[in-house]
């Protein structure tokens, strides 16, 4: 089934380095490499660059295959911009290739280039931050880094938790659309053939039953939570405290360490 | 006799390519007959519900073929249709599958996408609540407003209004009262008679398997280690507990009886044998 096959905010459980990791170390990374790839102008960079997430992927053991999943979706935005690109950039010297109103420069070539290799790292590198990282981690790291904010009054835990909730609720409603999906099958429904007002039609038998699920578990999850005293962020505490370990430490002078070194690179005078 | 469902060396493989794949189903061959009422068997996880959904054409084999009344259902996107109406799949919890504002139009959902027409439709969906017990007035009413018990008989009502040859069931009575348990039982047994379907149930609950079926198909870990009648199978005690099926209450009191030396039919599976074979222990120890 398809459907089983999206990998959003999915984790593969494992237990190399990037998985132990502590996660806000991971995001942080996740960060260095951001702005890595922004600031990589020429090849040697961008090189640097895929060098870092190559080791990354490996390191984590997730397989290249995982990956490249994640990056179907996107593929026509990668198409899309690259084409933009590739049209749209004026270059100084003769086009390359010209026709009609369309002139091909060099320069067009370069960043059509250059930009899709930055839009396929940038999404290939976020996927190996949530496969290595379980959804709660996550949020946990998320609401650790974003602390700070609550002293202006910016509700980050409530925002963390609905973050956690929601992610945790993908694989459950995937699962259950499938289910259903499958059910209705059964009963004859097509979800495949027909026009598209037919097939928007053919999704009500599909839809209803998911939005009651979807609502009643929501309503047992909030009696299940307020079971349990959940009352907030107030005065509660973490069964697994974040902590920075030598390993931490090591990661994120590497990050700075890609960071300094696509400085030093760009300084260069290559491709 | 002719196997009216049968697969050849069937294999069903998840997330292939993945660090999650895992082989559901391992060259699995399995036959139903015509007017049988079949038991799966199986604990959570071993199986028994990917084999299933193989039966009428929801999964497809990552090898091996599936065959309806002698025909590859993956031959053809003709044949794949006219399984999954001539094998009739009723999902675990399929109460949660219901949508439509009245009973009445949620039970003609599947004879509709037959493309069956009014009148046919009308009559199926009528002899289908009388199977299941439902009143006109609750024909009228939304689903949503019936209990816990009368939804999941509305559902079976959504498969059964199909006519399907093949009625499949996976734990038709999970989460249900003793009473309500009975009903669908007894619903599903009118339909298996009436209609001389062959019925396929699902469940790891021995108990119930043992009072109603005629034959058992066991599942383990992608594979049928065991199959024949309830008394047959029950005979693999120890193996059965290694799986974590375990065997019904009485056979176990029968097995530890004959253990301690009384001269009783250990394979006894329900009350009734029970009660003869206590009988005619006293009988024989009468005369003795």
């Amino acid at each position: 089934m398809a459907l089983k096959d999206i990998t959003l905010g999915q984790f593969f459980p494992g237990k190399t380095i990037l998985h132990r990791l502590d996660p806000r170390t991971k995001v942080l990374l996740t960060v260095f490499f951001i702005v890595a790839l922004f600031m990589a102008r020429n090849i040697l960079g961008y090189g640097l660059c895929a060098t870092a997430l190559l080791t990354g992927i490996l390191l984590s053991r997730v397989g290249f295959k995982a990956v490249f999943k994640g990056l179907k979706p996107v593929f026509v935005i990668v198409v899309i911009t690259a084409v933009l690109n590739l049209f749209y950039t004026v270059g100084e010297g003769e086009p390359l290739l010209s026709f009609w109103i369309f002139n091909i420069y060099w320069e067009g070539v370069r960043t059509a280039f250059f930009m899709v290799l930055r839009i396929m790292m940038l999404i290939s590198c976020t996927f190996l931050l949530t496969y290595t990282t379980s959804p709660i981690r996550l949020t946990d790291a998320l609401e650790s880094l974003l602390g700070p904010l609550k002293k202006l009054h910016i509700p980050i835990h409530e925002l963390t938790m609905m973050m956690s909730i929601a992610l945790r609720f993908i694989p459950l409603l995937i699962e259950e659309t499938d289910k259903i999906m499958s059910a209705q099958k059964a009963r004859g429904a097509d979800f495949e053939t027909g026009n598209l007002l037919q097939r928007a039609k053919a999704l009500i038998p599909l839809l209803v039953p998911l939005f009651i699920s979807a609502f009643r578990r929501a309503d047992e999850l909030a009696v299940a939570m307020e079971c349990r005293g959940y009352h907030g962020d107030e005065g509660r505490t973490r069964m697994k405290e974040l902590r920075y370990a030598g390993k931490d430490y090591v990661a994120i002078l590497l990050g700075f360490a890609l960071c300094a070194a696509i400085w030093g690179v760009n300084l260069l005078g290559v491709f | 006799m002719e196997p009216i469902i049968q697969t050849e060396k069937l294999s069903h493989i998840y997330s292939a390519g993945t660090p999650f794949q895992h082989a559901a189903l391992e060259e699995v061959d399995f036959c139903a007959y015509p007017g049988e009422y079949l038991g799966i068997i199986g604990h959570t996880g071993s199986g028994k519900s990917t084999l299933i959904q193989h039966l009428n054409g929801l999964l497809k084999p990552t090898s091996g073929k599936v065959l309806v009344e002698g025909k590859d259902i993956w031959e053809s996107k003709e044949a794949t249709r006219r399984a999954r109406f001539r094998v009739g799949l009723v999902f675990q919890y399929p109460e949660y599958q219901l949508f439509e504002e009245t009973v009445y139009k949620d039970i003609a959902f599947g004879p509709k996408n037959m493309g069956l027409e009014e009148r046919e439709v009308d009559r199926r969906v009528r002899e289908a609540a009388r199977f299941v017990g439902l009143t006109d007035a609750q024909l009228e009413a939304s689903p949503f407003e019936l209990s816990g018990g009368q939804k999941r008989r509305v559902a079976i009502a959504g498969v059964i209004a199909m006519e399907p040859a093949v009625l499949i069931l996976d734990e038709p009575t999970a989460g249900l009262d003793p009473v309500g348990v009975e009903q669908i039982l007894g619903n599903i047994r009118d339909y298996h008679k009436e209609k001389n379907a062959t019925v396929i149930i699902v469940s790891h609950s021995m108990e119930e398997m043992a009072r109603t079926v005629d034959r058992l198909v066991v599942v383990n870990d992608g594979k049928l280690p065991f199959e024949g009648t309830p008394r047959e199978v029950f005979a693999h005690g120890e193996e059965l507990e290694a799986m974590g099926l375990g065997i019904p209450r009485m056979t176990r009191v029968f097995r530890r009886l004959h253990e301690l030396g009384a001269t009783v039919d250990p394979s006894v599976y329900t009350v009734d044998q029970a009660k003869a074979a206590v009988l005619d222990a006293l009988k024989r120890g009468g005369k003795a």
